[in-house]
């Protein structure tokens, strides 16, 4: 994905939070943005699919990306979740909340340290040091590319 | 982009598809004018708006190739197969042109001289196209060498006044791009009593662009009428034309996907609705909510079918495709397509686009082998490739046959063992079908040599992914030396199925409908169904056999709330091949008509899924694929459930009947013709009660009169007796038997007639066993002996109003069949034994209303029995509804043609008394 903009120039971002860290989503890929939705559960998806919720007509795979991460599931049930279009197919990744839309320059980006866990660096592109916050940056792709999933990445 | 310049692009791409099928056509029939015609009309408005365009490159090429194909309308260059050649080069290169033109609004810099000097010596005559010929215009840039052509053609012959009609016209279009005061496209021309198109030029503006151009060295005055000749020969073709784009429109995609979007929210919120009003009692909203919720519907299904297209359009490239493959490799290939029309979603026939192509080219290339091999191999010299596809089920069915070399075993093993697919002692045990199987693996080519078709980096793996991302199959059969079919099985997305909705531990899921053949509910206090074990397997007996079970819950892996389970369980009985089990499930809805969307390709691996979809309360199910199911359980592997579904493809290909078997009295089987029977039932036989002398017993809310296989037939003491249920209009009868043995499709030929009991037709050899065939219109009378009064149908007393309908049918046992359910529905039924014996009846002075004819009869078939029929002026206006088991497309044309008002499959009762009814009502009446 060529979202980073290495030459200086600004890279749009919609923020999101998942257990208390915050997260980047490049702007462009954003579709929607919902609130908590019924989902069904499909039988034998990998674990990383929460369901399928139906989306205006169409249907959209849900993604806990908690579990994707390792992280424990959110204790209350609430949650939101951004849809996201990758090869023509929509996902609603499931997360804690949205914040908003931020322009970040280049300058504060910087590659995920080696120390992180190899889960988090597997999905991530890297870091925006924000000013009270580091925002790490979400490579949808590799996002929903978990085992079971290879097709995607065929 | 320029709209004007989009608009071309897409005519012209369109005209250039057309132009490429209709050329490849053209080589076939060389003769045919009308073809000359249309391909001649299409180059040259591709042409003419090339003029008024200003894009000097494509206009040269297209002229040079008009100057060809003027001369084979005017018949002065025969049609041969190097000139074909020639003129598809040249749209070859407006293709390259116009790819470049949309990508980057330009004519791409190029010398089109050597084509063009090439084409010119074609339409003067010279039969060497070679490149190299010496040509005075071969060195001239492209514009001068048109005029050379131009003058040259022109010099040469006065037929040659089309070119120079058209010359004059180009120069009249560049005129007009330059001073305005001509009409335009899109004004109005009094002369030609139209508007003028886009390229075009009125002809006053034409005789005006003559005077003035200093054009090639033309006589002024001898051009101008044959231009008016020339645009009066255009102006019928070109007026078909402007109706034919009147009736049609394009629309974006994109815009019909948004359509589809909304409408499917309208439907949620109109079933929103409706809920809500459920709840209340005669809301002033019921009826205008009714009405929304009917119009809703036809709105969806509209909006479904503008996305349905023929698959046709997949297939429009194949021609030119196979005929240049047969012109390389020194081939002759015969491409057969059939069921072009057969409709699928566009989505998908995008995606299949490429498979198939590739597949086509595969038997061209690999498949087929040159002339010398098959006379050498006993074959005819020409070979076929037949496209054939067909809905079945939900799916639709594509063919791609050859009948070329086949797939050679020997060298598939090899191939496998080489590339470590799989070791020598596996390859020992493995069926030939396993071994072709191999060829849908990466990497696998089996082709000696690659030639210049091969190896375009295409495989058969590849062919394969993209099919079954799609969510189809692809099958392969295959014989040495006999040729190779694959059969790729896709499904109908965004076609809409009936689905039964069930629940299994809290969760809903949709099977279709196609896949369920019974629905049994068990539980644990009734006697009669429930659930056995073996070994913690789970049985049941249905019909004195085992019928494995399998828990969905199990199947799914799904944690079942031990508290809410009930003592009632479902089975769904569905069979995948030749193998029958049952899929366990807590709870049954209603059917619901789904729209089947395919899953998200993260979840294709699961396999048994075959889709999702939406349902009427707005939330999303599961779609269970049976197969899936089957194979996940490991009770049949796939590839045997593939094999038995080809043995019953197989069969079920030729002439053949569902017939049930069941047995009753004797030990002997009977059948009975499937479609005959309306259902099967199973029923106490303490609720047997006797009136009138009849056995009956309450079913549905009515008396059902009960009869048996004959009168010396025991009825069970108690328990439960299986109940064949007929059912005519409003009358319903039941037959009481045994037991049901099977249903199986066989070939119904009943080779001992009945001697005896009229109740038997005859016996036939149904599933290896001989079996007597009842017939039904026996029983129906027992059943009600007022239905009809005898049962020799010639001459009965009916009313005077009852229209009086011919049966011309060789086989007694139709006859039997459709004269008794002719007669309950009010008609006069005389039968004939075949087509003789009919138009005798017409000599002796018989007049019907209506007459229905078999299709394959011997001495006179159905078709000459039509015509026949037609030729003569007695009979000449009763219409006829033909019937026969052949029902494909071709048969309906060949039908039409030979004069039948309608075609009819048999067994298929209601189509016929509906079309019988449509027909007379159509105004056929008594001749």
């Amino acid at each position: 994905m060529s979202v980073l903009g290495m030459d200086g120039a600004t890279s749009d971002f919609v923020t999101v939070t998942i257990s208390g860290q915050l997260f980047g989503i490049p702007v462009l890929m954003v579709q929607d943005v919902l609130g908590p939705q019924a989902i069904t559960r499909i039988p034998k998806a990998p674990p990383e699919v929460a369901g399928a919720l139906n989306l205006r007509g169409r249907i959209v795979t849900a993604i806990d990306v908690r579990r994707r991460l390792n992280l424990p599931p959110q204790e209350d049930g609430s949650g939101m979740s951004v849809v996201v279009e990758y090869r023509d197919e929509p996902y609603s990744l499931m997360i804690d909340s949205v914040g908003e839309v931020l322009s970040l320059s280049a300058e504060r980006f910087e590659r995920s340290p080696a120390t992180l866990d190899p889960r988090w660096r597997e999905i991530s592109n890297g870091i925006y040091r924000l000013d009270d916050k580091l925002l790490v940056v979400l490579d949808v792709e590799r996002l929903l590319d978990f085992a079971g999933g290879g097709s995607l990445a065929a | 982009m320029d709209d004007l310049l989009q608009e071309f692009l897409t005519e012209t791409n369109e005209s250039i598809a057309e132009v490429d099928l209709e050329l490849v056509n053209l080589e076939k029939n060389p003769d045919n004018p009308e073809l000359i015609d249309n391909i001649f009309r299409l180059v040259h408005t591709i042409k003419g708006t090339c003029g008024f365009l200003g894009l000097p490159r494509l206009e040269s090429v297209a002229h040079a190739g008009e100057n060809v194909l003027g001369k084979f309308r005017d018949k002065e260059l025969v049609v041969t197969p190097e000139a074909v050649t020639l003129i598809l080069q040249a749209i070859d290169r407006i293709k390259e042109i116009l790819e470049h033109l949309e990508a980057n609004e330009a004519e791409p810099e190029g010398d089109d001289s050597d084509l063009i000097a090439r084409l010119n010596a074609m339409a003067a005559g010279e039969s060497a196209p070679a490149a190299s010929a010496p040509d005075t215009a071969e060195a001239a840039p492209a514009e001068e060498a048109e005029a050379a052509a131009v003058q040259e053609t022109a010099a040469d012959n006065a037929a040659e006044n089309e070119d120079a009609a058209s010359g004059a016209q180009e120069a009249g279009a560049e005129e007009s791009g330059e001073e305005k005061k001509f009409l335009q496209a899109g004004d109005f021309d009094p002369q030609l009593g139209r508007k003028l198109r886009p390229g075009e030029v009125s002809m006053d503006e034409l005789e005006r662009a003559f005077q003035e151009a200093e054009g090639p060295e033309i006589q002024e005055t001898k051009p101008a009428p044959a231009a008016k000749a020339a645009k009066a020969e255009e102006s019928p073709a070109a007026k078909k034309d402007v109706h034919k784009a009147a009736s049609s429109i394009r629309v974006n995609v994109h815009l019909l996907e948004h359509l589809m979007t909304m409408v499917s929210e309208l439907v949620l919120t109109r079933n929103q609705l409706l809920q809500m009003v459920r709840g209340m009692e005669d809301s002033e909203f019921t009826v205008p909510l009714q009405r929304l919720s009917h119009v809703t519907t036809e709105l969806q299904e509209g909006v479904m079918k503008t996305r349905m297209q023929p698959i046709g359009n997949a297939w429009a490239k194949l021609p030119r495709i196979v005929r240049d493959l047969s012109m390389e490799l020194n081939k002759k290939i015969d491409l057969q397509m059939l069921g072009a029309d057969t409709e699928l979603d566009r989505q998908v026939l995008e995606l299949i686009k490429d498979p198939l192509t590739h597949m086509v080219r595969n038997s061209a290339d690999h498949g087929m082998e040159t002339p010398e091999e098959r006379l050498a191999a006993g074959k005819k010299e020409t070979g076929k490739i037949v496209l054939n596809a067909y809905h079945e089920g939900g799916h639709i069915i594509i063919e791609i046959a050859d009948d070329g070399r086949g797939i050679n075993i020997e060298r598939v093993k090899q191939k496998a063992l080489d590339n470590g697919l799989v070791t020598p002692g596996e390859l020992e045990g493995m069926s030939d079908q396993q071994i072709q199987k191999f060829i849908f693996m990466p990497g696998f080519s089996t082709a000696e040599a690659v030639t210049s078709v091969s190896g375009r980096g295409v495989g058969m793996d590849v062919v394969r992914t993209n099919i079954e991302k799609i969510g189809g199959t692809i099958d392969l059969r295959s014989e040495e030396g006999k040729g190779s079919t694959f059969i790729i099985k896709i499904p109908l997305t965004l076609a809409i199925v009936s689905a039964l909705i069930v629940e299994s531990a809290g969760e809903r899921f949709a099977v279709p409908q196609i896949s369920v053949v019974e629905l049994v509910r068990t539980s644990d206090r009734a006697s009669d169904h429930k659930i056995e074990t073996i070994n913690n397997t789970p049985v049941l007996r249905l019909r004195e056999r085992l019928l494995p079970l399998v828990h969905l819950h199990e199947v799914l892996e799904l944690e079942k709330d031990p508290e809410s389970d009930s003592s009632e369980d479902y089975i769904i009985v569905t069979q995948v091949g030749n193998y029958s089990f049952g899929i366990v499930v807590d709870r049954v809805f209603d059917t619901e008509e789904i729209v089947v969307k395919p899953v998200a390709p993260i979840l294709n691996n699961i396999g048994i899924y075959s889709g999702n979809t939406i349902l009427g309360d707005g939330s999303v199910v599961m779609i269970l694929d049976p197969n899936g199911i089957a194979a996940s359980t490991g009770e049949v592997t796939l590839s045997d459930s593939e094999e038995d579904a080809d043995a019953v493809r197989g069969a079920s290909s030729e002439d053949t009947t569902a017939l049930l078997v069941f047995r009753a009295g004797a030990v002997e089987p009977k059948a009975v013709p499937l479609s005959l029977v309306a259902r099967l039932e199973e029923i106490d036989v303490a609720q047997f009660e006797r009136a009138n002398n009849q056995i009956v017993v309450q079913y549905r809310g009515h008396l059902m009169p009960l009869v048996t296989v004959d009168p010396s037939y025991q009825i069970k003491e108690e328990g439960r007796q299986p109940i064949l249920v007929f059912s005519d209009e409003e009358r319903t009868m039941g037959l009481i038997v045994d037991e049901i043995v099977d249903i199986v499709e066989d070939k119904l030929d009943i080779e001992l007639r009945s001697s005896g009991t009229q109740a038997i037709l005859g016996t036939a050899v149904i599933g290896e066993h001989a079996t007597e065939v009842i017939d039904v219109a026996y029983y129906l009378a027992q059943a009600f002996p007022d239905w009809f009064n005898s049962q020799t149908p010639a001459v009965q007393p009916t009313d005077e109003t009852a229209p009086k309908v011919l049966l011309v049918d060789d086989s007694p046992f139709f006859r039997n069949m459709l004269t008794p359910l002719l007669q309950l529905a009010g008609y006069e039924v005389t039968t004939a034994d075949d087509a003789a014996d009919a138009l005798q009846l017409r000599e002796g002075g018989a007049r019907f209303d209506l007459i229905i004819s078999d299709i394959e009869m011997p001495g006179m078939n159905g078709f000459e029995f039509a015509e026949a029929v037609k030729a003569d002026g007695r009979w000449q206006s009763t219409p006829i509804v033909a019937l026969s088991s052949h029902a494909t497309p071709q048969d309906f044309d060949r039908g039409r043609q030979a004069g039948f008002t309608d075609y009819v499959a048999k067994f298929d009762r209601e189509e016929l008394l509906a079309t019988l009814n449509q027909t007379l009502r159509m105004g056929g009446g008594a001749a």
